[in-house]
């Protein structure tokens, strides 16, 4: 019998529509939950233009934005204990600061600062650059996590493009085999830069391509932070008793791939348009003024947080002092060897030779 | 004190360090049940169980990559690499990930790891399987290279490698591991890496080497001291990254001439970076032009010429006499 690559049933797991209504019935989300999420999704928009603005005002260097993916990143890491881990793409910034990862740290990656990763004790991983990396580096982590019985699930985050990698290959096929606590967490926004996901794989679905590898997948509305949250949960939970998850997340990449390129060379706004009105925030705070748990001055309320939280985190980032060249040869290894010693020696950081 | 070959001081080293650290894992390919292919891990998962001796797929990169995750999470993982050859395919998980997590995070990881391989020639293997690569990791910071050239050089850099916090590549020569065996204790030592040893005083030309090629060039020293009345002295590099700079120098303003031998091939080789920091540091202390040899800048050969296209003897000869001229 011919296996066919694309018959397998892959039913897409939502709860709010566009405009906020249930179509699956109510997952089980208390108010303060759902209030919760929300007012990190909000966070995670003003942190996301107002980063935008740093850049183009030269306060920060290359930044990717994230915008359109809130729910899917905030469902996902909500759904997280403590003493999980996550192992983060550069796009991730949402995730990371639910975990616990300092925002004023993000900036200074993005001010290219020495202790721009230092997760000061969250456990999150070094922001990953080359793609797929990183699942390798959870499966080991999940491998260490279970070894020395920590309960704890490591979650890899990875673009659609990623997913066209050996790494992310090799990793899920590792995950598989070892029966890992892992979650792969796919946030499928249709474009890698510039090439939608239709190029990137003949796959119908990324979910699917967990099946192959021995492990569960499933496809959900990565705009709908409820269905993502819930499926998290559920994923989480499979993947502590040992059954490895890829979790294909539907979403969209609203802005540019970096700040270093115009995605109206590649893409229609027509595309765009028709995403923008499934944005993930307008149809979660249409769900919460619906319940009555929400209104508008909550939500200027919270904007005005929010701004003011950025502000902070940032201006904290802005008073840090500068990395120093001569502060590179310091971390390279546990003890400086001599020629960098020697190296060290030779420079400061006024830029006169000694 | 035991006689051992080289790859029995490896396989006793590992359980010695296996029963010393619970947090010593190796992982591999056909390391398990066969015990690898050269037998470095024989035995080992019979003691330690399937959960600390890993047979993993076939896939470089995530053997490399999965012990980065580990490291950095707690354990000390050995990776072997099944041939050295086989690096390329987990090129960014060792340049990238390994050598540069302390790194690019700012200093609070680390991944105390070592990555083994069998490496070199003379051994007639297919292809693919023979190289010398250690030039492409002396030039990616963050990584540390050794290389032993004896068992007990083996058992006391293996010891130190598994032990450090950080990455090490721990590259073995194939064709010595079952070529002597050597008086091994099998009390705790180590040997410190970083440090070149001085094989032999001379004080006429400094030879220096690392790996499989330090028995060669002993044995052709040798042969010239006895035939000739000339002095050499001979450094076994022992870690080809970092190198050890005090060593070479003071060897090299002491005997005014230097050649190194490595089967890497020459171009951008590990001797052009020590004939480098021979010229920066000691170059008025020199008395003729370093000599370099070297495999040829070809892809490895087919068995049929490997021996012409090794340093060998007679190559290594030749140099002799070439820097000896002046």
């Amino acid at each position: 019998m011919w296996i066919e690559p694309n018959e397998l049933p892959v039913n897409k797991v939502q709860y709010l529509d566009e405009n906020g209504k249930l179509t699956n019935g109510a997952p089980e989300v208390s108010d303060d939950e759902l209030i919760a999420m929300y007012k990190w999704m909000v966070q995670a928009r003003v942190f996301d233009q107002r980063a935008l603005k740093f850049q183009r005002q030269g306060r920060i260097g290359t930044y990717a934005p994230l915008s359109g993916q809130e729910a899917a990143q905030v469902g996902s890491a909500f759904a997280l204990e403590r003493q999980d881990w996550i192992y983060p793409s550069y796009r991730e910034g949402a995730a990371l600061f639910v975990h616990g990862f300092p925002m004023k740290n993000f900036f200074l990656y993005t001010m290219g600062h020495l202790k721009g990763t230092d997760a000061e004790g969250a456990n999150v991983f070094p922001v990953q650059i080359i793609i797929g990396a990183q699942c390798l580096h959870a499966v080991g982590g999940a491998w260490a996590g279970k070894y020395q019985g920590e309960n704890s699930v490591s979650v890899t985050y990875i673009g659609d493009g990623g997913t066209s990698e050996g790494d992310f290959h090799e990793a899920l096929n590792f995950a598989g085999v070892y029966k890992l606590p892992m979650v792969f967490f796919v946030q499928n926004n249709q474009w890698a830069i510039s090439v939608p996901r239709s190029k990137q794989t003949a796959s119908g679905t990324i979910a699917q391509k967990a099946v192959a590898h021995g492990i569960t997948g499933i496809q959900v509305d990565g705009n709908d932070v409820l269905a993502v949250y819930t499926t998290m949960k559920q994923a989480l939970e499979r993947a502590r008793s040992g059954q490895p998850v890829l979790v294909e997340a539907v979403t969209y990449r609203q802005g540019p791939h970096t700040t270093a390129d115009d995605p109206t060379k590649y893409r229609n706004k027509s595309d765009v348009d028709e995403w923008l009105a499934k944005d993930p925030l307008k149809r979660i705070k249409a769900f919460l003024l619906d319940k009555g748990i929400w209104n508008e001055e909550l939500e200027q309320r919270e904007f005005a947080l929010a701004e003011q939280k950025v502000t902070e985190a940032f201006e904290l980032a802005a008073n840090t002092p500068k990395s120093k060249v001569e502060d590179i040869f310091e971390i390279v290894y546990e003890k400086k060897t001599s020629q960098l010693t020697e190296q060290q020696q030779s420079v400061s950081s006024e830029g006169v030779l000694k | 004190m035991t006689a051992m070959t080289m790859i029995e001081a490896i396989n006793f080293t590992l359980k010695k360090e296996m029963e010393r650290d619970q947090r010593v894992i190796c992982l591999g390919e056909d390391i398990g049940k066969n015990g690898g292919v050269f037998r470095a891990t024989d035995g080992l998962q019979a003691i330690f169980g399937e959960d600390r001796v890993v047979d993993t797929p076939i896939a470089e990169s995530a053997i490399v990559g999965t012990a980065v995750g580990m490291a950095a999470r707690g354990l000390r993982p050995v990776a072997e690499i099944q041939f050295f050859g086989f690096i390329y395919e987990a090129m960014d998980q060792m340049a990238s990930q390994a050598a540069r997590l302390r790194f690019r995070s700012g200093g609070v990881l680390g991944a105390p790891m070592v990555v083994r391989a069998p490496y070199g020639g003379g051994v007639k293997t297919p292809e693919l399987h023979s190289d010398s690569l250690e030039g492409l990791f002396l030039h990616s910071p963050g990584l540390k290279v050794v290389m032993p050239s004896s068992p007990y050089d083996a058992k006391g850099l293996l010891t130190a490698a598994i032990r450090d916090n950080d990455p090490v590549l721990f590259l073995e020569p194939m064709k010595l591991y079952r070529a002597f065996k050597q008086e091994v204790p099998e009390e705790d030592y180590l040997i410190e890496i970083g440090k070149a040893k001085v094989v032999k005083e001379g004080e006429d030309l400094t030879v220096i080497t690392w790996g499989q090629t330090v028995p060669l060039v002993s044995k052709v020293v040798e042969q010239w001291e006895q035939e000739q009345s000339i002095s050499i002295e001979i450094i076994d590099l022992r870690t080809v990254s970092p190198i050890d700079e005090d060593t070479i120098i003071a060897s090299v303003q002491k005997t005014g001439r230097a050649m190194i031998v490595h089967e890497a091939v020459k171009t951008g080789g590990p001797g052009a970076e020590i004939s480098a920091m021979i010229n920066e540091k000691a170059l008025f202390h020199l008395s003729a032009p370093i000599v370099r040899v070297t495999s040829f800048d070809t892809p490895y050969p087919v068995p049929s010429v490997e021996e012409d296209w090794l340093p060998n003897a007679d190559r290594i000869s030749q140099g002799i006499r070439e820097v000896l001229a002046h």
